[in-house]
């Protein structure tokens, strides 16, 4: 990167650093125009402008709209079957042999993960809008899936857009949501994954921007979508909070949650974020291992750039082109991350880390066997990272995992890995 | 005075309507691109638009896609746009120059060094599609200060509101895009152009230029009965195509097609 232009970010990042964390007001983020920092914003072509701020005037309505919320909140209640449980894993900590383990069981959730939270909140808002037709992008299907489900209750047309190298990774999600009634998409540009159907979608929500509402899955994306979507996904943490009160009595000591774009992550640490006792890990896909170039960490190996909307930490080469990322889960194969994830580093509040191919598909094998609990390919970075962390803890301390979704839509690539014919 | 405003000074004068032709740098092969921008303006083209490729065009139909990702397959960077430029100014000192792209590779390149290298190169103006008005607080005045123009769009959403923030930043000339699409769609509505560009006068007072979606000289022809200049990309970018523009028996093929289409074009703006 430009020498300039690294000062400058450095020098900005620095006056943050130089405040005391305890007198940043986490809940003041963004600003009107979306940044979080230097982070964030609205970079996206003038076509599609005119829907950005419809969106956002819509969801600003929305925000403290109190039949809104109680909508929203009975659809979880109701419809996702929340509030997910927060689950001791007894056995897992025995194995492991230091702080205890609890987890975030948003696996439990409707259709599996924890996507359904935001699709069910920007379901509402399309439908609230008079939006007659849904798009969505997806990775490893789960948000397709997610928002192939809301579009089928609230009788809406839906068209998800799947990179054509994910569609054959995660055959069982596409048959899910043809069932559902979406029409999915191959997209053949590009690197063929999820970056590359963001891209589709977008050009579909320019060509049909009247009629539809394009529900990000992610928290990524031009402003509102970091917000709005981290807002849907807060209740994993208030949920997470108030149940670690009920049970324990206290706060947890340390939060882990993998990330791809990171919205599992956001909404399990957002409410957490003021208590400065409890430390925060992000997980990111470390594919065959951060040094070796073929990953999808950000965070960890990446530096700041802006694509699709917004600025944040890119996998990009020194011309600024996007390269192409390895993860062995298609849900954190993404060369970005939410623009707040990328603030949070530099500020220091969250640790950023990653955890290999190699370890998920162990911690994978682990949760599975040790307490009878299949996790998504992508909640298995979080699993093996917490178990790592865990090991290092006292046996009073306690730290939460987000359990985001669960493995069933991943049986076939880790058979495939293993060698085994189903 | 810029070369951009010159030459929209002197096209005025004439009564004549500006041919804004766009081609992708190093499509298909990086030895086509000079030839081919001296033959466009040959053909009767005013002012050129340059692509920078970017791995991730959202904006773009699949023509403009395709035609980055074979750009790219010969690792196409600003700095090969840059002395591109600058050979094409060492035989064509007065036709203006365009770099048409995403903002990331300028980001990383830092707006102030981008600015400076464009400028000594001999581009004229910058046209970054994600970089709308809002967010150029630090862009606009780098640009500016090389004596660039910073060129954006508009759009058939663009409320009245955004139009006169655009008018504020904005010099060169304004682009607008004709429809709700990506380049090279297919639903061209005049009659909506011409609405949207009467309204855009009222508080702009910079030239209009209209692309998206101009496929022919008919087009063409209509498009610049109510605007001051046409943008065509995808219907020449799609030429490309017509071989691996390896050799040169290969090249000159691909660039008389593309110049007749120019040809054409100009012709029929002539004669409005």
């Amino acid at each position: 990167m430009n020498a300039i232009l690294k000062n400058d970010i450095l020098n900005r990042v620095m006056t943050q650093s130089d405040k005391n964390l305890g007198d940043i007001d986490y809940t003041s983020m963004p600003d009107e125009h979306g940044h979080f920092g230097i982070y964030g914003g609205i970079f996206a072509s003038e076509t599609l402008m005119q829907a950005l701020d419809e969106l956002r005037d819509a969801y600003e309505k929305i925000s403290t709209d109190a039949d809104f919320q109680a909508q929203f909140d009975a659809d979880l209640a109701q419809y996702v079957g929340r509030p997910s449980p927060l689950y001791f894993a007894e056995r897992l900590t025995e194995k492991v042999g230091g702080a205890q383990i609890f987890l975030k069981r948003e696996d439990l959730n409707h259709t599996g993960a924890h996507k359904i939270n935001n699709t069910i909140g920007q379901g509402l808002l399309a439908k609230m809008m008079g939006k007659k037709r849904i798009i969505a992008e997806t990775g490893a299907g789960q948000h397709g899936v997610a928002s192939a489900t809301v579009a089928a209750r609230f009788g809406m047309e839906c068209v998800v857009y799947m990179g054509a190298e994910d569609i054959v990774r995660q055959a069982p999600n596409v048959y899910r949501m043809k069932l559902l009634g979406a029409k999915v998409v191959a997209v053949e540009s590009g690197s063929k994954t999820l970056k590359d159907a963001l891209n589709e979608a977008m050009r579909d929500w320019v060509t049909n921007v009247d009629d539809t509402f394009y529900i990000i899955g992610t928290v990524a994306g031009p402003h509102p979508y970091p917000a709005m979507v981290r807002d849907f996904q807060a209740i994993i943490g208030r949920e997470a909070k108030q149940q670690m009160q009920t049970q324990c009595g206290c706060l947890p000591d340390a939060l882990v949650a993998c990330i791809g774009g990171g919205s599992n992550a956001i909404g399990l640490f957002h409410p957490f974020l003021e208590d400065r006792s409890v430390a925060m890990y992000g997980v990111e896909g470390g594919g065959l291992g951060v040094d070796s170039g073929k990953h999808a960490a950000p965070l960890c190996a990446g530096s700041p750039g802006v694509l699709h909307g917004n600025r944040t930490y890119l996998m990009e080469d020194k011309n600024g082109q996007i390269i192409e990322t390895h993860s062995v889960s298609a849900g954190l194969d993404y060369p970005g991350v939410g623009p707040e994830h990328a603030w949070l580093k530099d500020i220091g509040r969250v640790n950023y880390d990653a955890a290999t191919d190699d370890e998920a598909l162990a911690a994978f094998h682990t949760l599975t066997r040790v307490e009878g609990i299949i996790p998504a390919l992508e909640s298995s970075h979080a699993v093996a990272y917490g178990m790592k962390l865990a090991a290092t803890m006292e046996p009073e301390q306690r730290i939460i995992v987000n359990l985001s979704g669960r493995g069933d839509k991943d049986i076939n690539t880790i058979a495939k890995i293993e060698g085994i014919e189903l | 005075m810029s070369r951009l405003a010159s030459c929209f000074a002197a096209l005025k004068q004439r009564s004549r309507k500006a041919l804004i032709p766009y081609v992708m740098a190093s499509d298909p092969t990086p030895e086509i691109t000079l030839p081919l921008m001296h033959a466009m303006v040959e053909a009767g083209a005013d002012i050129i638009e340059l692509g920078a490729p970017f791995s991730d065009p959202m904006a773009d139909g699949p023509v403009i896609q395709l035609a980055a990702e074979r750009s790219l397959q010969h690792d196409t960077s600003l700095s090969d746009v840059f002395a591109l430029v600058e050979t094409f100014r060492q035989t064509d000192d007065s036709t203006p120059i365009i770099v048409m792209g995403y903002l990331n590779p300028i980001e990383v390149m830092g707006y102030q060094r981008f600015a400076e290298r464009a400028a000594a190169s001999g581009v004229d103006g910058v046209i970054t599609v994600d970089m709308p008005p809002v967010e150029a607080g630090e862009y606009v005045p780098a640009l500016k200060s090389q004596g660039l123009d910073p060129i954006f769009l508009l759009a058939p959403t663009s409320t009245t509101e955004r139009i006169k923030k655009l008018a504020d930043v904005a010099s060169g000339f304004v682009y607008y895009v004709s429809l709700k699409g990506v380049t090279g769609a297919a639903s061209l509505d005049v009659s909506s152009v011409e609405e949207k560009v009467v309204e855009i006068r009222q508080h702009i007072e910079l030239p209009i230029g209209v692309g998206f979606g101009i496929s022919d000289a008919g087009s063409a022809a209509k498009v610049a009965s109510c605007s001051d200049a046409v943008v065509v990309g995808s219907a020449i970018v799609k030429k490309m195509t017509l071989n691996d523009g390896k050799t040169e028996p290969e090249r000159t093929i691909i660039i008389k097609e593309i110049s007749d289409i120019l040809s054409l074009m100009r012709l029929a703006l002539d004669s409005l």
